[in-house]
């Protein structure tokens, strides 16, 4: 009997290991796992401080509103981005979809700090409140982040990169979404600069870490 | 490669549509040949998920073509051909969970083995970087003193004896007298009894018997 090829022996040694594997959750349902824990932190938080003080901030400025919900509608947009990207053969087209939200959500957080500058009819923001924002969003996205991770993980990114940043751009904007529910301040431009600053810092640390820890095994 | 298929046919046929169409036929059958086959690995895959053994090594045996396809797409070499398709059945095995059978198996193993394949041209890169190529070394130190050398020059000059042994009386003396003794052909002659023409002539075709010997049907 002639000796099998090394990839005649390959295939036959995986066949004896044909367990019957549990499928991935379709990438839609993983991001609504997603949303459902972002959705219990918000209920927490809106339990603890109630709902008054961001109704009346989104009375008084509805880009604030604008820019709460972009910011929630972008961690739902990245986390399904980050999951579709980490199975194999979904296009790479998918990096774009949280593009729209984050737009808006910077441009209506940056549209609002300048009407802070023409016309400072609300609350000044002093610098040691934005550094609470800044510590806030990094806080809450180590946790949300590494969430992200073990769920992507369980699939193959085979674009660990990008899948990082789309990670880092969900538990950041999440973070964002959820500090608008108990933020005392109204936009400012030391305020945005911090929540960009912070969202940044969240965003290239995946990506430095992410990275690593998403490689394909 | 159908664009150009597709161009082509157009190109040849604009002014003989009665016989295009035998070509688009062709064309259609190749194409839902090969729509049918992508199928069958689907399906042969989703079984795998569940378990079954027999359409796991199917699905595996079957996907070999297409890694090796993607491979070379990506400018793997020949001759690591078989190393990313190890590689990527290996990924395959492991990440067959992530499978979804309502999409194509085929995107899904194309994208696996293209990533494979470029992890196997950066290790190749970093491996060919990390290693020195000097010509002059090379050049002034040949391996003539390893025992794979002198074992190989050993058993050349074994199989070289043994064909001047089983050449014809008149031609092996004519090999030992001109080429191995290198004696001149007067010298030859007189030795042999043989004339200078019959010395050459022999040993003409020793040599060719010996070249076919030891290059045509060793």
């Amino acid at each position: 009997m002639s000796e099998l090829l090394p990839i005649d022996s390959l295939i036959k040694s995986l066949g004896a290991q044909a367990t019957p594997v549990r499928r991935l959750l379709s990438p839609g349902r993983r991001t609504l796992g997603w949303t459902l824990v972002v959705v219990a932190l918000a209920a927490y938080l809106m339990w603890r401080h109630g709902m008054g003080a961001m109704m009346q901030r989104w009375q008084l400025a509805p880009l604030v509103c604008c820019a709460d919900v972009s910011a929630f509608v972008t961690c739902i947009a990245a986390g399904w981005a980050a999951f579709a990207l980490s199975v194999p053969g979904r296009g790479k087209s998918w990096v774009w979809l949280p593009l729209p939200s984050l737009l808006i959500w910077m441009a209506a957080s940056g549209w609002g700090c300048l009407r802070m500058l023409i016309a400072p009819d609300a609350q000044a923001v002093a610098l040691p409140e934005s550094a609470d924002c800044l510590v806030f969003i990094v806080a809450l996205s180590v946790p949300l982040s590494v969430l992200l991770v073990l769920m992507v993980r369980r699939a193959c990114p085979l674009r660990p990169v990008q899948a990082a940043i789309m990670i880092g751009l969900a538990s950041a904007s999440a973070s964002a979404a959820l500090l608008g529910i108990f933020h005392p301040i109204n936009s400012a431009a030391s305020d945005l600069a911090m929540h960009v600053i912070a969202v940044l810092i969240v965003i290239g640390v995946n990506a430095a870490m992410g990275g690593r820890l998403l490689q394909p095994r | 490669m159908p664009g150009l298929t597709t161009a082509g046919t157009m190109g040849l046929y604009i002014d003989f549509p009665l016989r295009a169409s035998p070509r688009s036929h062709v064309s259609d059958d190749i194409h839902s040949s090969q729509e049918q086959a992508s199928q069958r690995r689907s399906a042969w895959m989703a079984a795998a998920q569940d378990g079954d053994r027999q359409a796991y090594e199917k699905v595996l045996g079957d996907s070999v073509g297409l890694i090796r396809a993607v491979a070379r797409r990506q400018g793997v070499a020949m001759d690591s051909l078989d190393d990313v398709v190890q590689e990527t059945l290996l990924t395959v095995h492991r990440v067959r969970h992530t499978y979804d059978p309502a999409r194509s198996y085929d995107a899904w193993l194309a994208a696996i083995a293209a990533r494979r394949a470029i992890d196997h041209l950066r290790s190749h890169g970093r491996h060919g970087a990390r290693e020195v190529h000097d010509e002059f070394a090379l050049d002034m130190h040949p391996d003539v003193g390893d025992a794979t050398t002198q074992t190989e020059r050993a058993q050349e000059a074994a199989r070289l004896r043994r064909a001047v042994a089983e050449l014809p009386a008149g031609q092996r003396e004519a090999v030992e007298q001109l080429g191995l003794k290198e004696q001149s052909l007067a010298e030859a002659a007189e030795q042999t009894g043989r004339n200078t023409g019959a010395l050459k002539v022999n040993l003409h075709r020793a040599l060719k018997t010996l070249r076919q010997r030891l290059n045509g049907d060793s």
